[in-house]
């Protein structure tokens, strides 16, 4: 029996899907050695704590608030001190954090100061005696590793995505704390958060991801998915590498090797041909939907249905089917 | 400046997996400078350009082979290279980043520049704890990269969103892609890096604690299912992602 110890990031005050996803996954690991304690820990500005309850329902024992007025945006160095002494003096047997942009930046300092290894993007894991095995898509994903984690605590971050954030209701303990460093005394100093359209969902939080590339021909045609997207109602908006090196769609839409990697319930692509970067980024996806012109197109051979065909002729016409089928 | 790049395969290739189970089998792969990593030699060569001074190191850790990668550096522009040798390139991103700290600790470096991670092993992990180690500022997966009269600025992008952050130097700092394309060496160049010195220092790797215990190949998709052509196909469509997929 041992306790495992999970970090809740937040964006904006607010939790973030993927910090659920980590709640959940320490759930699985702490039942996975007896029924140990999750521990979460929650860093913000002061209301942040309102955020707390939601971790107990997704498996939290306890929650560790640390508010601060100079922490409404995610300080590097305040976050790194604060979990590395929470993790340190926990005796936890894993630490698991999320490889989002956060995650992925701020786990591996508190590797390095407690002095242990990582895993990073992390798909599968299990405790297997001293070790934890994990899976870990290596070469663009188109080599996956099995890894051995050694000794205590374990730390990973999991691939936002990889499990569902599971209910696991029991109400939280809540435990407050002032932040290790004094985020005065911090080096790297965050200036500015700067955030898209809060209306629309983010790639990694959205079940439905419609995406584009350069089969759409222009970037006003973009106009098409969004319709679509806004037919499932739960959908974000993707696109390929061609189409934001082009310009026509933000580089943060980029869904690929070197730009997202997603795993939604359902990726629609569209004018999307499959080059392996883009493959890469989300071939995951549980349910893949091909549109393109060309028969041979190599996303065909990873989508579970394809229809050939112009995606400016093709997509209107999913969206009014799916406009029909969400209103039965 | 340093700057450290590490030897990958070229991901445009079907892999296949060596006869021990644990690794890629390289033959025939070609090897180049991880791509990420490739940006930060730019990047740091951009720097030294406005600046109008600077020296810059690359770094690589791993076997004799490796000199291929660190000689390009130098034919990009780099002033020196040091190989930090050893048998194998290790999967643990602690056991790389204490030898980098190591070697980095007494270079009086400015800027220490890193790929955001390298194309191969995908971990993410060294350029942040090497900096942990060194007790250095750090910055993860730079989009943008100001520097000026001794601090930094630096932008990441987020889900959805970016960041922007300051920092002072001396600092390490891993580039994302977009920042700025690496240029190709020109014939001087290559000619040039030739000469330029390449010090080969022995270093011994701590015991890791991430280990690979096998590699293999994701389970293909048995996909591939067409349903037809053009709008006629949308309404098997929606019946399928409706009864099988259960996804609407």
């Amino acid at each position: 029996m041992a306790n495992v110890f999970a970090f809740a990031e937040t964006r904006g005050g607010a939790l973030r899907k993927v910090a659920l996803e980590a709640v959940t996954a320490a759930r699985q690991m702490a039942d996975a050695t007896g029924g140990g304690e999750v521990h979460a820990l929650l860093i913000g500005a002061p209301g942040v704590a309102s955020q707390a309850e939601r971790l107990g329902q997704h498996g939290a024992d306890v929650v560790i608030v640390v508010e601060h007025p100079a922490l409404a945006m995610y300080s590097p160095e305040v976050a790194a001190a604060t979990a590395a002494e929470r993790v340190h003096n926990g005796a936890y047997r894993a630490a698991v954090f999320s490889a989002s942009a956060q995650g992925k930046d701020l786990a591996p300092r508190v590797a390095a100061k407690l002095g242990v290894s990582m895993a990073a993007d992390v798909t599968a894991f299990e405790l297997s005696g001293d070790a934890v095995v994990v899976k870990h898509p290596v070469n663009t994903g188109k080599v996956i590793a099995t890894l051995a984690l050694t000794g205590a605590p374990a730390i990973l971050t999991l691939r936002p995505g990889a499990l569902q954030a599971a209910e696991h209701a029991r109400s939280a303990r809540v435990e407050n704390a002032a932040p290790a460093l004094d985020p005065a005394a911090a080096r790297v100093v965050p200036q500015e958060l700067i955030t898209g359209n809060n209306a629309k969902l983010d790639l990694g939080e959205a079940p439905v991801i419609v995406s584009g590339g350069r089969g759409l021909r222009a970037p006003e045609n973009f106009a098409l998915l969004e319709n679509l997207a806004a037919a499932f109602g739960n959908a974000a908006v993707g696109a390929t590498r061609a189409v934001t090196d082009d310009g026509w769609r933000p580089h943060s839409d980029q869904i690929g090797q070197t730009g997202r990697l997603v795993s939604p319930d359902l990726y629609i692509a569209c004018g999307i041909s499959g080059a392996i970067q883009h493959l890469a980024g989300m071939r995951t996806s549980r349910t893949i939907v091909a549109i393109n012109k060309d028969r041979e197109a190599p996303i065909f051979k990873l989508a579970d249905y394809g229809i050939v065909g112009d995606v400016l002729e093709v997509v209107p016409v999913l969206t009014d089917a799916v406009k029909k089928a969400k209103q039965h | 400046m340093a700057v450290c790049i590490k030897r990958v395969a070229d991901m445009e290739t079907r892999f296949r997996i060596a006869a021990d189970g644990r690794s890629v089998d390289e033959a025939g792969l070609k090897f180049d400078i991880s791509d990420f990593d490739g940006y930060a030699v730019e990047v740091a060569l951009q720097i030294r350009e406005r600046e109008g001074a600077g020296d810059i190191t690359v770094v690589s850790l791993g076997p004799d082979i490796v000199q291929e990668q660190l000689r390009k550096a130098l034919s990009m522009g780099a002033d020196r290279a040091v190989q930090l040798k050893t048998d194998h390139i290790p999967f643990d991103g602690l056991v790389i980043a204490r030898a980098l700290a190591d070697a980095l600790r007494d270079g009086a470096y400015d800027l220490i520049l890193f790929g955001r991670m390298a194309i191969d092993s995908s971990n993410q992990t060294v350029g942040p704890m090497t900096a942990e180690l060194l007790d250095l500022p750090c910055i993860t997966a730079a989009s943008k990269l100001e520097i000026a009269n001794g601090r930094g600025t630096a932008r990441r992008e987020l889900e959805g969103g970016a960041e922007l952050l300051g920092f002072p130097l001396p600092a390490v700092v891993t580039i994302d892609e977009g920042i700025a394309r690496p240029r190709l060496p020109s014939l001087k160049g290559i000619m040039g890096a030739k000469k330029k010195p390449l010090e080969v220092r022995p270093v011994a790797l701590g015991e890791p604690h991430l280990t690979v215990k096998s590699m293999e190949l994701p389970a293909e998709r048995t996909g591939g299912r067409i349903l037809g052509e053009g709008p006629a196909a949308v309404p098997e469509l929606v019946r399928l992602l409706q009864t099988e997929a259960k996804v609407l």
